[in-house]
């Protein structure tokens, strides 16, 4: 068996075989989320993009990828948004050093 | 309407006619013609450039060209029928002998004329004139240029091609094309660099306004999108690239009904380099001719016998009907 195959985020109906009344209400609002209001459909492609590498999901980067493209941004763009989930990851990280210097001088003299 | 954004829903992807005549059906629709306001003329495969989508399978050695006297024939339907608007199109139309004739007379006799104009043509031999030429016929010109940044357009369209399409604008613009108040119209054209469907019109419109004013000093008028058909080159690369099934199963998933109104198919006539009629260019590449009962050639040409026409179809025609909708004009719905 193997995992993240290309085809799979063609069968994410699937999911509703189980539960369809759970898969139901989350398709009503995914879709609704989706939809352009007080952001843009380009604006809401890129945050897709830079939450797809933050949860570094293969198929949501496949798609918002796509998505980003057919709302009109370029690679340079995407990329920006790409470097600031990424920043923001290794920020996030980064700032558990006050942690570790925390740690190091509760125990330090 | 779907979304731009990724559209969790699965369709097996489609290879026939059958298939977009039932999706029609399905929406208690059917494919005829409202009337003939335009002929398309095709003149020919002949063309100074060898674009990775181009429908047309042009570049240049290329040989199928209009004659003069297929071109004559198509200047006495003009005139015989009173046409409002000729479109003509190639390979790079520029390039075949007769086309500053067809201009001419299509002018003269009082059609609104637009010419599918590549830019780097004008620099051909003997062509650095054509922006004066347009601009004294007081042609619509209609450019391609996929992207507003090089490495797209390149990509598409060869080595090089971005650079002198910058020039060739910028001697539009000098001429008067896509200036304000000048009359002069200058529209461009987008198409995706790849296997995905166009962003909304508008918006790649302001793109496309601010960022070739911003680094060229650039301006035009009107920016088309138009989707890629799975036909020809373009298909080679879908095939080459193992994108074909899903671009096809995106095209039909992103079906809207509100498109058809406003297909080009429903107000215009195709004719090829020979004088045969197609409902539109992409048939008249894949050699699909007008339903057996109408009239087959420039010559047999009845407005009134083709205006309520029946449109024939194919699989391509989903790339028509996706999302916003695709014609020689850009994105033909809204929403």
């Amino acid at each position: 068996m193997a995992y993240y195959e290309e085809g799979e985020l063609q069968r994410f109906a699937e999911i509703g075989k189980h539960r369809p009344d759970l898969y139901e209400k989350f398709m009503a609002w995914y879709q609704a989320c989706q939809e352009e209001g007080a952001l843009s459909r380009r604006e809401k492609a890129l945050i897709g993009l830079a939450v797809a590498h933050a949860l570094q999901c293969p198929y949501c980067i496949d798609a918002f990828s796509q998505s980003c493209l057919e709302a009109g941004s370029n690679m340079e763009q995407m990329t920006e948004a790409i470097h600031m989930a990424s920043s923001l990851r290794g920020g996030a990280a980064l700032i558990h050093g006050i942690q570790a210097h925390n740690s190091v001088n509760k125990v330090s003299m | 309407m779907t979304t731009a954004l990724p559209v969790l829903t699965t369709e097996p992807a489609v290879h026939s006619s059958v298939e977009f005549d039932e999706k029609l059906s399905a929406y208690g629709l059917e494919l005829r013609a409202a009337t003939v306001d335009t002929l398309q003329v095709n003149v020919g495969k002949l063309c100074n450039q060898t674009c990775k989508h181009c429908h047309v399978d042009a570049g240049p050695t290329r040989t199928e060209i209009m004659t003069r006297t297929v071109a004559e024939q198509v200047i006495k339907t003009i005139k015989k029928f009173r046409i409002a608007t000729v479109d003509i199109t190639g390979g790079a139309p520029e390039l075949n002998p007769s086309f500053r004739y067809l201009v001419r007379e299509s002018r003269a006799l009082g059609a609104q004329v637009m010419v599918r104009h590549n830019l780097t043509v004008i620099f051909e031999p003997e062509q650095d004139d054509l922006p004066a030429f347009f601009r004294n016929h007081f042609v619509v010109v209609v450019s391609s240029l996929p992207y507003f940044l090089e490495q797209q357009t390149d990509a598409q369209r060869g080595r090089g091609v971005f650079e002198k399409s910058i020039e060739a604008l910028r001697r539009l613009n000098s001429a008067g094309y896509g200036q304000e108040d000048s009359g002069l119209i200058l529209n461009l054209v987008y198409n995706p660099v790849g296997a995905f469907l166009p962003p909304p019109q508008a918006s790649i419109e302001a793109d496309f306004k601010r960022e070739l004013m911003k680094r060229y000093g650039i301006s035009f008028n009107g920016l088309y999108t138009i989707t890629n058909m799975p036909i020809k080159r373009f298909l080679s690369y879908l095939r080459r690239s193992g994108n074909e099934g899903h671009y096809m199963r995106k095209l039909v998933e992103s079906f809207n009904p509100a498109t058809v109104d406003g297909l080009m198919c429903r107000n215009l006539v195709s004719v090829d380099w020979t004088g045969r009629l197609y409902d539109c260019d992409f048939n008249q590449m894949l050699d699909l001719g007008l339903a057996p009962e109408l009239p087959q050639t420039i010559e047999d040409f009845d407005p009134v016998r083709l205006a309520r026409r029946r449109i024939m179809t194919g699989a391509h025609c989903f790339g028509c009907t996706a999302g916003a909708g695709s014609s020689c004009g850009g994105a033909v719905a809204t929403g």
